[in-house]
């Protein structure tokens, strides 16, 4: 119980800090913050390996490799997308 | 000492995450802030593979290399155009991992508790809501299977409730008997309709509204996840992608002046409401234009402000629109392009195709900054906008866009407006716009239409 306590401390404190640091965010970086978002939240990548790594049986090894090759999927094409976006962007008087 | 290590690297790729959102908030900074993000991602997976109990490499291998190059091949190949719907599939790929892991986790009965079967639950759910929701929304974005309109199933209202009463009584279920791993599936199914259910009825426009609220959903389910297997990593990375979302979400919904239960229930679009009839508000009173009218037109302003909407992203005319903003510069004009917050498909659209044209960004300003300058603009140039510029929103309490902020193009000397046809918008109702004095209107396809216009600008030099 006191380490549910502990979870939902990070967990409410990260939720603020998002709000925090993302309310301020210009209309010409929306679809960018998104993606890139998007690729952190190919987060659960962590949980597909451990998924994985277990290998306690075939069906939950499948269910692993597949968790694994989604969340790639995710963090991969999320970062790369975004970085193609980024570069894109370029001030009037930096051509 | 080696979980110590583990955890101080998850810190590390935590933090790596926070700052790297931070520097998404100004172009300068973001190239490297999505480095950033992407670096402490390779931490925290490398950390992963340290993690004691990780016996099966091959597995591990192959799932990397397979998801790595797939998702290289989409991001490598997918055009600017088609950004939201690749924006949308790759939400859904996240929901679906933390799926699998959900199930997987009901394999190992060692870790139950009440707490980390509620988390499985939610991890289910929420993630298969996102899978499907996701694929939906990549279907009509795409166009594929169903069409961008809303598809209004009778009942749907009802249909959605029990679905969502079932997925809830499943995850009870679920909870007080873990042992058969049917009830996940069942739990899965109930929320994979639903996540359809939800997605279906809501019409092309309103679309930067679930994108955006799909990305939440997305973290929400990372974070799920990480309740399901105790790692603060993913509590704190999905946290903070499910505020991201959110925060997006309601600045889309402020957009349309409309509540985010009015976008995801009410299925707006498609067929024309109330309000006035299109025959009376444009009945001889549309004057049509030719480019060489346009072309004069221009060579004479000193202020040209374009408003980019959906169809300039139709008929890919951005490329011709900054050839022509370059040409009108040339003859010592100002040239800005008005971007409406929800133009488009996603948040943020028209910025990235402009970008990909090579407009700078400083260019492009948002409703706040350019409303007011619309007085002192000589010639607006609206190409495949139109909800986004219908004054009605400001006159007609009774119109189903009644209060949206809108951009007051028809305060400029010249309107051009570069449509089709007279058509509606997605909101369905005409557009007292185009009958206005100052209006004209030039019946083209988006680019054809730019095209045209630069080579009479050329001939007239």
């Amino acid at each position: 119980m006191e380490a549910l306590g502990v979870t939902l401390t990070i967990f409410a404190l990260a939720v603020l800090l998002g709000f925090e640091v993302i309310s301020k965010v210009p209309p010409t970086l929306h679809t960018p913050l998104m993606s890139g978002s998007n690729a952190i939240s190919g987060i659960t990548i962590v949980g597909a390996l451990v998924a994985a790594g277990h290998g306690s049986t075939v069906t939950s090894t499948v269910l692993g490799f597949a968790a694994i090759v989604f969340a790639m999927i995710n963090v991969v094409g999320g970062f790369l997308v975004t970085h193609r976006m980024l570069r894109m962007f370029r001030r009037k008087d930096n051509p | 000492m080696r979980l110590g290590l583990v955890n101080l690297a998850y810190l590390l790729g935590a933090v790596l995450f926070v700052v790297g959102l931070k520097g998404m908030s100004r172009p300068r900074t973001a190239v490297w802030a999505n480095a950033l993000g992407a670096i402490g991602m390779l931490v925290a997976i490398v950390a992963t593979l340290f993690l004691s109990g990780i016996v099966q490499w091959w597995v591990i291998v192959l799932g990397l290399l397979v998801g790595s190059i797939a998702g290289t091949v989409l991001a490598v190949y997918v055009r600017m155009t088609a950004m939201p719907q690749m924006v949308g599939l790759l939400n859904g790929f996240g929901g679906g991992a933390s799926l699998l892991v959900g199930a997987e986790a009901l394999f190992h009965p060692e870790t139950f508790s009440t707490q980390m079967l509620v988390a499985t639950a939610a991890s289910g759910l929420i993630g298969a809501i996102t899978f499907w929701g996701s694929l939906v929304a990549f279907a009509k974005l795409q166009e594929v299977v169903i069409g961008g309109n809303p598809v209004l199933l009778p009942g749907r209202h009802v249909l959605n409730a029990l679905l969502a009463v079932a997925c809830l009584a499943l995850a009870v279920w679920l909870v007080l008997d873990p042992t058969n791993p049917a009830m996940y599936w069942l739990l899965a199914l109930a929320a994979s309709l639903l996540g359809i259910g939800l997605v279906i009825p809501i019409g092309g426009a309103d679309m930067p509204v679930v994108v955006s609220l799909l990305n939440s959903y997305s973290g929400m389910a990372a974070c799920a996840t990480g309740f399901v297997i105790q790692n603060n990593m993913l509590i704190i990375a999905g946290s903070l992608v499910g505020a991201a979302g959110l925060i997006l979400t309601n600045i889309m919904c402020k957009a349309m002046n409309r509540s985010l239960a009015n976008v995801v229930f009410a299925g707006v679009g498609g067929d024309a409401a109330g309000g006035p009839k299109a025959d009376d508000v444009y009945a001889g009173k549309i004057k049509s234009t030719s480019a060489e009218e346009i072309a004069m037109l221009l060579e004479g302003a000193r202020r040209v402000v374009f408003v980019p909407g959906y169809g300039m992203a139709v008929s890919q005319a951005q490329h011709a629109v900054r050839a022509l903003a370059a040409m009108i510069e040339k003859t010592g004009a100002v040239v800005e392009f008005a971007v409406h917050p929800v133009a488009g498909r996603m948040p943020g659209h028209m910025n990235v195709l402009l970008a990909e044209a090579d407009v700078p960004y400083d260019q492009l300003k948002d409703m706040d900054e350019i409303n007011p300058t619309f007085q002192q603009t000589d010639v607006v140039i609206v190409i495949g906008a139109n909800d986004v510029v219908n004054p009605l929103a400001r006159t007609d309490p009774s119109s189903p866009i009644a209060g949206m902020p809108i951009l007051d193009v028809d305060k400029a000397k010249t309107v051009i407006m570069i449509k089709r046809s007279l058509s509606p918008g997605f909101a369905g109702i005409p557009n007292p716009l185009f009958a206005l004095d100052n209006t004209l209107m030039y019946f083209s396809d988006g680019r054809k239409a730019i095209q045209a216009i630069v080579t009479a600008m050329k001939e007239a030099a």
